[in-house]
């Protein structure tokens, strides 16, 4: 009863977004403001009837209702409630829900702004967004729904969302198969709303474009209006792929964090499209500047956030991710294409009102450099995707599947990053309109020489590597002429203020929280480029059986095996086997690790948990491999040491610090802004 | 536009489409089944490909003092089109491993022995065929459709 409840609810919800996408439109075109109303309040109502329908799939998966294929698939009974709530996003069907259930809401948050000048744009976000929410839910409707059921027809086990044949008696499973013990982490919990999240968001910049070709107005009104979502779009799009590289880290146990997989590129294109957006759209706001390219760039970003839920979802390419496969494949194609063709067109027709207010004069200017810093990412984006189609551009050419693999990624994108990295410590020096070499020089020669004094200290002392050499240098550059602007504009304002370094550091700060969140964010990629060389280039790996009492050695590290033991969990379904080693430096006792097997009996699967020494030098990553457990003749680890990897993750969180501080909203400017429209309505009184 | 920013962003146009195309070059692998690295004959030997094939349970040996991994696949259609016309990938492997007519090769693989490993998953493998027939693999992912995917629950 339930299930057809929430199936249900869920085919209304999908004809109520039809409808509001339908009214919204002849709204317009009848210039009917009660039409427009009531397409918005048709909008506002499918948050609570997505809502609905999620919390029915939810109870079905809390009490271990396996009639359901969905919870069959994804719960069974040893999981806490938490793991079947979460459960909700652990499969395609319910994935799909999910992504629903967040387009409606964020759309309804929009639809329940103020919108007053910016009034025309109304009906066309509906519209985009109702036609995007309209296909996720045909989607779950006709092709993957989360509420079929099981049935017995004639001793056949049938799934079905209505009864099949008027004998058939629905079939219940004993026990479902539960959720993928990989997933059971908690990184890989919060990893998929979060990547969520991010699409999610960036589908409400997206439709402010559109209705900003669509009317006509072509100023940068759409971007300021949608600039808080697509920090916050970038923030969730971010955090969702560290989490998901420290996941790997953590669980996969091949003692790497990012694996160039198509899954995990089809996560990162949309990124790098947002973070160029991000930069472009300051040019637009202060120069008048890229107002083509902007349009370029968020139709972009949407149609790989469409393409990157298909490919995330449909096991298209072969991939180690792909826990879910299924034949949607066509209609997420299709549907990429249709909104692809549609925004290239309506661009095509308003190419001419985008274009430049100014014309760029200076190479070295800011807004040369900004410019070059999006070719940059777009050339990284060709990187990827080509790598990505490859196989089937290839085998259409010449009736050969080739696949290229980590190497081609890192050969042809590492210049890229290099180059990236450069920018960070040039562009904050270049002004606006024009620069020269002098200018630059001059402000940038104390910065270029401390780095260069630092490489040259590394180099006696650290590594001769050349790439690495090149890489510490580029690092050091960007985070000393960050710091130095910094300090620079620290000094600046406490000459004019008269306020003392500190109170002008932060006033200075949190009245440019865009930029100076900009510049904390370019520091955390330093720091994470660190983390990546550090690991790239001079990760040390051993392995070996060993007695118990006899020790392996890799760099500095001795790792003594102590002994080993194995016991049941009942309660969780899980065998442990946990291994107890001591762990030296140098031959000073530094403490135990812990690696563990854990194998699920439900799941029939193992999962291989490293013990990790985590230390600003390096990292010490050790996996038991296999053990005897009748002899006492010994265990097998792998035993790696990640050099410099912690600095990888001490990036990422500065990373979201500086997110969350450029994206926080600005309290005293919004007050501004009231008091600024209070004065304009008692004018207008 | 003047002339200088077209030559600058022609430069970098250029520059991405070099790295682009030596990198793909310098690390591109042919992927294939069993039958068609087979059908390939000894024209093969020593290239570096990528196969993949259904991993038969029983071969699968390990030596831990070594790491040294030792099993069968034997040979599945890879095709996306194709693996859903036979009923989809779960059945596609199941097929595999329990037909003794199919061709079969035999991997050796040295490292940790992955968590996935076990008969019927879809194994995808990087490395080169020796002049014996063997595959040294260098990469090894796992795919286990039967107990995660659309299998329906037994009666």
């Amino acid at each position: 009863m339930l299930a057809e409840f929430g199936y249900g609810v869920l085919v209304v919800s999908f004809l109520v977004t039809v409808y509001s996408g339908v009214a919204a439109f002849f709204g317009v075109r009848k210039n009917s403001a009660s039409l427009i109303e009531s397409a918005r309040r048709a909008q506002l109502l499918t948050f609570p009837l997505i809502t609905v329908s999620s919390f029915v799939l939810i109870y079905l998966l809390v009490n271990n209702h396996f009639e359901v294929s969905f919870a069959y698939e994804v719960t069974s009974r040893s999981m806490p409630t938490y793991l079947k709530i979460t459960a909700w996003w652990g499969g395609q069907a319910g994935s799909l829900l999910f992504w629903s259930w967040l387009l409606a809401a964020f759309t309804s948050l929009v639809t329940l702004r103020k919108w007053d000048r910016d009034i025309e744009f109304l009906p066309w976000v509906i519209v985009v967004s109702a036609i995007t929410l309209a296909f996720f839910l045909f989607m779950i409707i006709f092709h993957e729904n989360p509420f079929t059921r099981y049935w017995l027809v004639a001793g056949n086990v049938v799934e079905s969302m209505f009864k099949p044949t008027a004998e058939a008696v629905i079939f219940m499973p004993e026990n479902g198969r539960g959720l993928n013990p990989l997933l059971r982490h908690p990184g890989m919990i919060i990893h998929p709303p979060m990547l969520y999240l991010g699409f999610v968001s960036y589908v409400i910049p997206y439709s402010f474009a559109i209705a900003a070709l669509i009317t006509g107005r072509t100023d940068d009104r759409w971007t300021r209006i949608t600039r808080r979502w697509s920090l916050w779009a970038w923030l969730f799009l971010s955090f969702g792929l560290v989490l998901g590289g420290r996941w790997a880290y953590d669980v996969l146990g091949w003692g790497g964090y990012w694996g160039w997989d198509p899954v995990e590129i089809a996560a990162f294109m949309p990124w790098l499209t947002g973070t160029a957006f991000l930069h472009s759209v300051m040019i637009q706001e202060k120069r008048g500047m890229l107002k083509q390219w902007n349009m370029v760039l968020i139709i972009l970003t949407y149609a790989l956030v469409i393409f990157g839920t298909f490919l995330t979802r449909s096991g298209v390419l072969s991939s180690v991710h792909s826990f879910a496969n299924s034949p949607i494949g066509p209609y997420f194609m299709g549907f990429v294409s249709f909104t692809l063709i549609a925004s290239v067109y309506l661009l095509i027709r308003r190419w001419n009102d985008l274009r430049s207010e100014t014309e760029m004069k200076s190479m070295l200017s800011r807004e040369a450099l900004f410019l070059l810093n999006n070719l940059l990412f777009i050339g990284i984006l060709v990187v990827c995707f080509w790598g990505v189609i490859y196989p089937l551009i290839s085998e259409l050419a010449t009736g050969f599947k080739v696949t290229v693999g980590p190497p081609y990624y890192e050969r042809a994108a590492g210049p890229l990053f290099a180059g990236l990295l450069f920018l960070m410590a040039v562009a904050p020096f270049s002004a606006w309109g024009h620069s020269t070499l002098q200018t630059l020089g001059k402000a940038l020669w104390k910065s270029t020489l401390a780095s260069f004094v630092l490489t040259v200290i590394l180099f006696f002392t650290y590594t001769q590597n050349l790439y690495a050499i090149i890489g510490f240098f580029l690092v050091a550059l960007a985070i000393f002429s960050t710091l130095h602007e910094f300090w620079r504009g620290a000094i600046a304002r406490q000459k004019t203020q008269n306020e003392n370094f500190f109170t002008a550091l932060s006033n200075l700060m949190m009245r440019n929280r865009r930029r100076y969140g900009g510049y904390i964010i370019h520091i955390s990629m330093a720091l994470m480029a660190i983390g990546i060389l550090g690991i790239e280039l001079f990760q040390k790996e051993t392995q070996g059986t060993v007695a118990a009492g006899e020790a392996l050695n890799v760099g500095n590290y001795t790792v003594e095996y102590r002994e080993l033991a194995s016991w049941d969990v009942p309660s969780d379904d899980v065998n442990y086997t946990r291994a107890v080693l001591d762990i030296y430096e140098n031959g000073i006792y530094l403490g135990q690790l812990y690696p563990r097997i854990d194998y699920f009996y439900d799941a029939e699967q193992t999962m291989t948990i490293p013990g990790q020494r985590s230390t600003f030098r390096d990292d010490l990553y050790i996996l038991l491999v296999d053990w005897q457990p009748a002899s006492n003749t010994g265990a097998t680890f792998k035993i790696y040491v990640n050099p410099l990897v912690n600095w990888l993750w001490i990036g990422s969180l500065l990373f979201l610090f500086g997110i969350i501080f450029a994206a926080w909203p600005d309290k005293e400017l919004e007050a501004v802004k009231v008091k600024h429209s209070a004065q304009q309505t008692s004018a207008a009184d | 536009m003047k002339p200088k920013f077209l030559i600058g962003f022609g430069m970098i146009l250029a520059a991405v489409l070099f790295l682009i195309f030596s990198s793909t070059r310098a690390s591109s692998e042919r992927f294939m089944t069993v039958d068609e690295m087979l059908a390939e004959g000894p024209a093969i030997v020593g290239d570096s490909i990528r196969i993949t094939g259904a991993v038969i349970g029983d071969t699968i040996q390990y030596d831990p003092a070594t790491l040294t991994l030792m099993f069968e696949v034997a040979h599945a259609p890879a095709d996306f089109q194709e693996i859903e016309d036979q009923g989809g990938l779960a059945k596609v492997l199941y097929d595999a491993v329990h037909d003794p007519t199919r061709n079969r090769v035999k991997i050796i693989y040295i490292g940790v022995k992955p968590d996935l490993l076990r008969t019927e998953a879809q194994a995808i493998m990087a490395g080169t065929l020796d002049e014996n027939g063997v595959f040294h693999a260098t990469e090894l992912l796992l795919k286990c459709p039967t107990r995660y995917q659309e299998a329906l629950p037994e009666n």
